[in-house]
């Protein structure tokens, strides 16, 4: 290739990428490491101004409606769509998922029931003709999943043992290297796969999948190709300057996002790669910085606008309209030197030049080495903006490399070299009362795990409850996997998303994710019956329906090792459960304490619990402690999530959720910056994986409940990902408010 | 055997009594009643948590990765002068574990000539300078506090002064002035730190069946105090 490229690749370093499809070394050989400070960044330009402003008003009325407008004559595909501009002659960066901007797509391919109940919630109906083609001769990934639910399955969904599984909605959680597009162009990717398919053989059933897998992708790098070119670009060479870098790579982008509605749609690792262009056409004086800061505000511009058609019960789960087009950001190469460079910064200033919004998701890949300024300046953003999150590259870095990026909220995979098998979560609250109550559900009365004694005892002894859990989490593993199984081998069959498959290496390797629900609660409820005395009380069915607890007992998030040290024994149990099952293609297992906003609905359907929650009420999310438990400093908390072990166990992520008073993280603004980035620093370098990092007090907020117009940009994190606060159902926003603010006395 | 300390509580992550990340001890006991005390209940000498000098460092310990370049621990109370003997071996552990430490103190007390030698700061809370005002607020004589603040000046201890400042009682441009000249004839003060009073603990007097002496005074305005603050530099 680099005789070929040659004009396209002038100025560059060159290394194996020149002969290979290998983006990383490109950046390793290329890219400029920046240590300096936030000095250099320009503002808005007033182009960028004007494309904003006219995206504002939209997104102000769709926020009112709820949904702009639907394509109804077209399902989702990538060429399917004429181009669409927001205000084409301020534009520097082109491409919308349909013809006018927030203009959602209809997706039947996951099911079409979903898509059916999302459009009927907004009165609108789909083309009949092309909704009675579809439906007549197209079978989706939930037909199919649903074909072959087992029964345990169906109980264990039903009671809301397992919610959340994508048998109905796009998996997402898949990255395509959209650097490839821009640093290759597509024709020579094509070339690539062309070469790949040619040794496929077809002599496993395994391969034959593969060979036709690969026969898709093709064909949607050829639809990429063909959807730019409606925009007016030629995209089958390398991209020549920045411009063209970031428009190639948005187009790939683009493309997935035309084609897939996956729970979460993520950028991937994409700053440091276009600094490169951005570095050479700065020094060739063809770029100025503020043309620089306008180019990554327009292409951010388009990331927020990025929408998915979803159903209200959908919100309920994931509530406030999430997309994760989560973006990794910073990083270390090797132990001395980091990948933060000015584009690092450029990204981040983009909360700033366009105000604070939850998309993309900014992911700050953190470790305590990266350069200072950076670090301040990320704390800085935090402090202004809470919509940033931050996860630990000291601990992903040795499993990953240096070239992986989060998907969602916190799960890592190595850039088109690893794909994920999004695998929602299991309640572990619920488990632990099914262990109790001989797996017969504790608001229904019916039987949902089968092959479990009923608890007898007066005061719940440790070791006997401990024991059955075990087994209780055995059988549920099993249940689980199999769902998890069924739900990836239809979703590759019937929806497969070809587009961003594309841009992966060919043989790819498959993480299964796996999660957990209830984690605090559990572990509280456990430490309960161990320290203090937990009697039981049972219905005439023998249905345990509340406990009395007799004296205290250590709970989780103090720091304290005797209730820390159950927590950590039971996600290392519960994963080896996992991985004693067979996973589908050979994936590998993987868990993670993630609830996204989740953790209120599952509350719901789970009755009392020994910790003394009760009935209905909301489990902390992800890897917190339960709300306000955690009563011995802020740091005792992180201290206690940072023992949760991630290599190996929690390797899909542990995620936790920190809320700071602005006025105890100290008195100015220069001490807050410092202190937080002490925080961050100590937390990380323990070995911890993820801290969203809200700094605001729990009065704003109350105030921003009851008067919404007052804080239109009022964003928060929430677990793993960040909302538009009024965005939030009143009972998610009262959940948020009844979170642990750390203070200080 | 081990001199034990009486503790009243902890806070992992103190960032407003000191420089940097500070875990800070909470210690009970105290021989001032301030007005506007705000820790009540570290007033009495009942047994609360107690904790040798050697468990309270291997707790400290546990925070060290967050205590970056000047964080580190913080003794404050109560006044952390009331226990000396305890106190004095939990600073020397402290510095073996290399460890910052920082004393929170109105400097009532005796036998601290060691324990500055421990100190790498001491906040000096400096509660007013005029003798007959200084026994209204606090209930006791103020020539103790000028003897803890010679003995700090002798053994160039490092200082930070911090007055609390009331509404109509001290937040006057010339009260603030004169504690600046106070300050300027002393060596070693790196920063004087002005806090607006509040009422916030008004609560936990009702609850402890305590009279609460400024019951009817509001909170001080925190921007005026920062606007107070100002004249300092």
């Amino acid at each position: 290739m680099k005789e070929e490229f040659k004009e396209f690749w002038k100025g560059f370093k060159g290394g194996n990428w020149e002969e290979n499809i290998d983006v990383f070394n490109f950046i390793e050989n290329n890219y400029k490491e920046y240590k300096g400070d936030d000095t250099f960044l320009a503002s808005i330009s007033p182009k960028t101004k004007k494309v904003w402003q006219k995206c504002e008003k939209l997104l102000q009325e769709e926020s009112k409606k709820g949904l702009l407008d639907v394509e109804l004559d077209e399902v989702s595909g990538i060429t399917n769509f004429k181009p669409g501009y927001i205000d084409k002659k301020n534009e520097v960066v082109f491409g919308l998922q349909t013809d006018k901007p927030l203009k959602r797509i209809v997706n039947l391919y996951g099911g079409t029931r979903m898509a059916d109940k999302a459009l009927a919630a907004y009165n609108k109906q789909l083309n009949p003709t092309l909704e009675g083609y579809f439906k007549e001769f197209r079978k989706t990934h939930n037909d199919g999943v649903f074909d072959v639910y087992t029964p345990e399955i169906r109980r264990a969904r039903k009671a809301g043992l397992l919610t959340g599984l994508p048998d109905a909605y796009g998996r997402g959680r898949i990255i395509g290297d959209y650097r490839r597009v821009a640093l290759y162009g597509i024709d020579k990717l094509i070339e690539f796969k062309q070469k790949d398919y040619a040794e496929i053989d077809v002599s496993s059933e395994e391969n034959i999948r593969l060979r036709e897998e690969v026969m898709e992708q093709i064909r949607a790098l050829n639809k990429i190709k063909e959807m730019a070119s409606s925009y007016g670009f030629d995209i089958s060479k390398p991209a020549k300057n920045a411009q063209e870098a970031v428009q190639w790579l948005y187009f790939a982008y683009l493309a997935g996002v035309k084609e897939d509605n996956g729970a979460a749609m993520s950028l991937g690792r994409t700053s440091t790669f276009l600094d490169i262009y951005i570095e050479r056409d700065l020094q060739k004086k063809v770029l100025t910085e503020e043309e620089a800061q306008e180019l990554i505000d327009q292409f951010i511009i388009k990331l927020r606008l990025v929408r998915h058609l979803r159903t209200p019960e959908y919100d309920e789960i994931f509530a406030g309209d999430p997309t994760w087009v989560t973006e990794s950001v910073g990083g270390m190469l090797n132990d001395e030197k980091s990948l933060v460079t000015k584009n690092s910064f450029r990204y981040l200033q983009s909360l700033i030049n366009l105000n604070p919004s939850p998309e993309p998701n900014l992911t700050i890949l953190y470790s305590e080495k990266l350069p200072v300024n950076f670090k301040k300046f990320c704390a800085k953003i935090s402090i202004l903006t809470d919509a940033i999150q931050y996860e630990g590259d000291d601990v992903m870095r040795p499993i990953y490399g240096s070239d992986y990026a989060i998907a969602c909220c916190v799960s890592a995979m190595k850039v088109g070299k690893q794909m994920q098998f999004f695998g929602a979560r299991c309640n572990l609250a619920k488990t632990l009362l099914y262990s109790l109550n001989g797996g017969v559900d504790e608001k229904s009365g019916t039987l949902v795990v089968e092959g479990l004694k009923k608890n007898t005892e007066k005061i719940l002894t440790f070791d006997k409850v401990w024991k059955n859990y075990q087994k209780t989490m055995k059988l549920v593993a099993k249940t689980y996997v199999d769902a998890m199984n069924i739900i990836h081998y239809m979703h590759d069959k019937y929806a497969y998303e070809a587009a961003q498959m594309a841009l992966h290496d060919t043989h790819v390797e498959r993480l299964m994710a796996f999660g957990v629900a209830g984690f605090s609660v559990a572990v509280d409820s456990l430490s309960a019956i161990k320290y203090a005395k937990v009697k039981p009380i049972r219905n005439e069915e023998g249905v345990i329906v509340d406990f009395e607890a007799e004296g205290d007992f250590p709970k989780y998030g103090n720091d304290d090792d005797r209730v820390d040290e159950i927590a950590v024994d039971l996600v290392k149990y519960f994963m080896e459960c996992l991985n004693a099952q067979k996973p589908y293609r050979n994936a590998k297992q993987t868990l993670s304490l993630l609830t996204i906003t989740s953790n209120v609905m599952y509350g719901k359907k789970t009755g009392t619990t020994p910790d003394g929650r009760k009935a209905g009420e909301p489990f902390a999310p992800g890897a917190n402690p339960m709300h306000e438990r955690d009563c011995s400093g802020a740091l005792a908390s992180l201290n206690s999530v940072a023992k949760i072990p991630y290599c190996n166990c929690c390797q899909d992520g542990v995620s936790n959720t920190f809320s700071i008073v602005p006025d105890a993280l100290g008195k100015d603004e220069k001490s807050r910056v410092k202190n937080l980035v002490s925080v961050l620093d100590g937390y990380f370098v323990q070995g911890a994986q993820h801290l969203n990092v809200n700094v605001l007090n729990r009065d704003l907020l109350i105030d921003a409940m009851n008067n919404p117009w007052k804080y239109p940009n009022l964003t928060i994190r929430v677990s793993g990902y960040a909302v538009n606060f009024n965005k939030l159902s009143r009972a998610h926003q009262e959940e948020v408010i009844s979170r642990t603010f750390h203070i200080s006395r | 055997m081990e001199v034990y300390g009486n503790i009243d509580s902890f806070e992992s992550m103190g960032l407003v009594d000191g420089p940097g990340v500070r875990f800070v001890v909470f210690m009970q006991g105290c021989p001032l009643r301030c007005a506007y005390c705000h820790n009540p209940e570290t007033w009495s000498n009942e047994k609360k948590i107690q904790i040798t000098p050697t468990e309270l460092v291997k707790k400290i310990s546990k925070y060290k990765t967050y205590f970056g370049e000047d964080g580190g621990v913080t003794f404050s109370g109560g006044e952390p002068l009331n226990q000396p003997e305890f106190l004095l071996e939990a600073l020397k552990k402290c510095k073996e574990n290399n460890i910052n430490t920082c004393l929170d103190t109105s400097g009532f007390g005796d036998n601290y000539d060691e324990i500055l030698d421990y100190c790498d700061l001491v906040i000096l809370d400096v509660k007013e300078l005029d003798a007959e005002r200084y026994q209204k607020l606090t209930g006791k004589k103020i020539d103790k506090f000028y003897a803890f603040l010679q003995k700090c000046q002798e053994k160039n201890v490092k200082l930070w002064l911090r007055q609390v400042i009331l509404p109509h009682y001290n937040d006057s441009k010339e009260s603030v002035l004169k504690l600046k000249e106070f300050a300027s004839k002393l060596k070693n003060v790196e920063k004087i730190e002005l806090l607006p009073y509040h009422s916030m603990a008004k609560e936990k007097y009702k609850k402890m069946g305590i009279k609460y002496r400024l019951e009817d005074l509001e909170d001080m305005n925190k921007e005026k105090c920062k606007t107070l603050e100002k004249l300092l530099k």
